[in-house]
């Protein structure tokens, strides 16, 4: 190695190892003081929860006291379409949760079929509030689940498909309620999320139909076994509304098992049977996401 | 060499020792010869105190392996708090025998293993202390480990934090 690299190297080492004890001793804004898995995983919103479903947790591993960081990137692998998300997501003071997630759906030669040319990709962008109003996951009234609102701001990028295929809109607004409790008597964690939406297929198809152009009220529900301090096995199921004329919608779900590698990163590989989307039914397949959090 | 010598020479006399304690009117405290523990303010002893209802039956005490591993656990819970830089502060001015003691009878208590707890409630007992979520999260995560190593299933591990976390009202003070 050349020399001035490696002196910078050593320079720099030297640096980090004398920073980090002081920044132990005067409690950094960012230090990651919450329990293991207790912040949930990305869901493919954005969000923290468990994958598919929203839950009431705040991303990031912070405490009440600091700000928490959160970052993900997530694959689905569909027998005729590829789904790739990621985004990023900062909790506040185990309060706020602010996220940005990005998908994009790769029609494959479902895109051909469709006109739109193949490997014709639709994108959107989520942008995400979730305030925890009350409640604890872990800690308080054990019957006492932890709640929270949320509100996610949908934009496709691919508006004029959107419509081409019968939706109204090409942006739409989710409201969410969530109440989420570990129950340590059991090593049992349960969700239950309210959702009020007009998005086809999550928004990816639009938002509502001629016709259909109320929000809908839909339900994710999740339930999981904690295995082990660093490992969770759960179910998931989510209903969708089904607005769009041309193609059948259909609830999903997914089994998942999740487990966190370190502190800081945490794996989740899943089953997941999304129904039909856009006229191709029996969308089965396996999801893969990785978690970075802070 | 010299300035040395003339530094050395131009310090002032030591003076005597005042002794703050005295001119605050402050008692030292005596470790019980017995027991080893500092004294503490009377009050009236109460199972209750140990802010959780026992398990019924014999089954966690079991799994806990009885009044040994559950002494060797609440002994080591507090062994890794006080080496964890995260919490060590809050335990430089607590007296930690007394702690083991009240800690092993309160574990013992709430896990039908045959003993009385003696110590005080959890609100006064943490109340001085100063403990926030992160710090109960610590104190959580030592536990934990402490268990791991008596081999205490995951199942029972978090069974008995169920009875621990509704405490989190009465601990966490800021």
């Amino acid at each position: 190695m050349d020399q001035p690299l490696l002196r910078f190297s050593a320079a720099l080492l030297l640096v980090l190892a004398t920073a980090a004890p002081a920044q132990a001793e005067d409690t950094p804004l960012i230090d990651g003081g919450k329990l293991l898995l207790t912040n949930g995983v990305a869901t493919i919103e954005g969000t923290s929860g468990g994958g598919v479903a929203s839950w009431s947790t705040i991303a990031g591993r912070e405490t009440d006291r600091g700000i928490g960081l959160s970052g993900h990137v997530t694959l689905i692998e569909l027998p005729d379409y590829g789904w790739q998300s990621h985004g990023f997501a900062v909790g506040i003071a185990n309060r706020i949760e602010l996220s940005y997630a990005r998908q994009n759906f790769d029609t494959r030669d479902v895109g051909a079929a469709l006109g739109l040319g193949e490997g014709y990709t639709l994108n959107q962008d989520i942008f995400a509030a979730k305030v925890r109003l009350l409640g604890d996951v872990v800690y308080g009234d054990p019957l006492l689940p932890q709640i929270s609102v949320g509100i996610e701001h949908k934009r496709n990028r691919d508006t004029p498909v959107a419509l081409a295929v019968g939706a109204a809109h090409g942006k739409g607004t989710d409201v969410t309620i969530s109440a989420t409790k570990l129950f340590l008597s059991h090593s049992v964690l349960v969700n239950a999320t309210a959702r009020l939406t007009k998005a086809n297929q999550t928004g990816l198809l639009g938002f509502g139909a001629a016709g259909k152009n109320d929000h809908s009220l839909q339900f994710e529900g999740s339930i999981a076994y904690q295995l082990s301090r660093r490992a969770v096995i759960g179910a998931e199921y989510r209903t969708k509304p089904d607005n769009l004329a041309f193609a059948r919608e259909d609830d999903w779900l997914d089994l998942f098992a999740a487990y966190a590698l370190t502190k800081n990163l945490t794996v989740t590989a899943a089953y997941v049977d999304l129904g039909s989307i856009a006229t191709f039914h029996k969308q089965r397949g396996g999801m893969l996401s990785a978690q970075f959090a802070f | 060499m010299f300035l040395l010598a003339a530094a050395l020479l131009i310090q002032p006399a030591i003076e005597p020792q005042t002794d703050w304690d005295k001119e605050f009117g402050i008692e030292e405290k005596v470790r019980d010869p017995v027991t080893g523990e500092f004294p503490v303010d009377p009050y009236v002893r109460d199972n209750r105190h140990a802010g959780a209802t026992p398990f019924s039956g014999s089954a966690m005490a079991e799994a806990f392996g009885g009044q040994d591993g559950i002494r060797r656990i609440a002994n080591r819970t507090v062994e890794l708090s006080e080496a964890d830089l995260r919490i060590a502060a809050i335990f430089v001015s607590h007296d930690m025998v007394r702690l083991k003691r009240t800690l092993f009878e309160q574990f013992c208590y709430i896990l039908n293993a045959g003993c009385y707890y003696s110590g005080r409630d959890m609100a006064t007992s943490h109340k001085d202390l100063g403990i926030r979520m992160r710090d109960m999260n610590a104190l959580v995560e030592n536990l934990q480990a402490a268990m791991r190593e008596e081999k205490i299933p995951f199942a029972a591990q978090s069974r008995f934090l169920s009875k621990l976390a509704p405490m989190s009202g009465d601990v966490i003070t800021r």
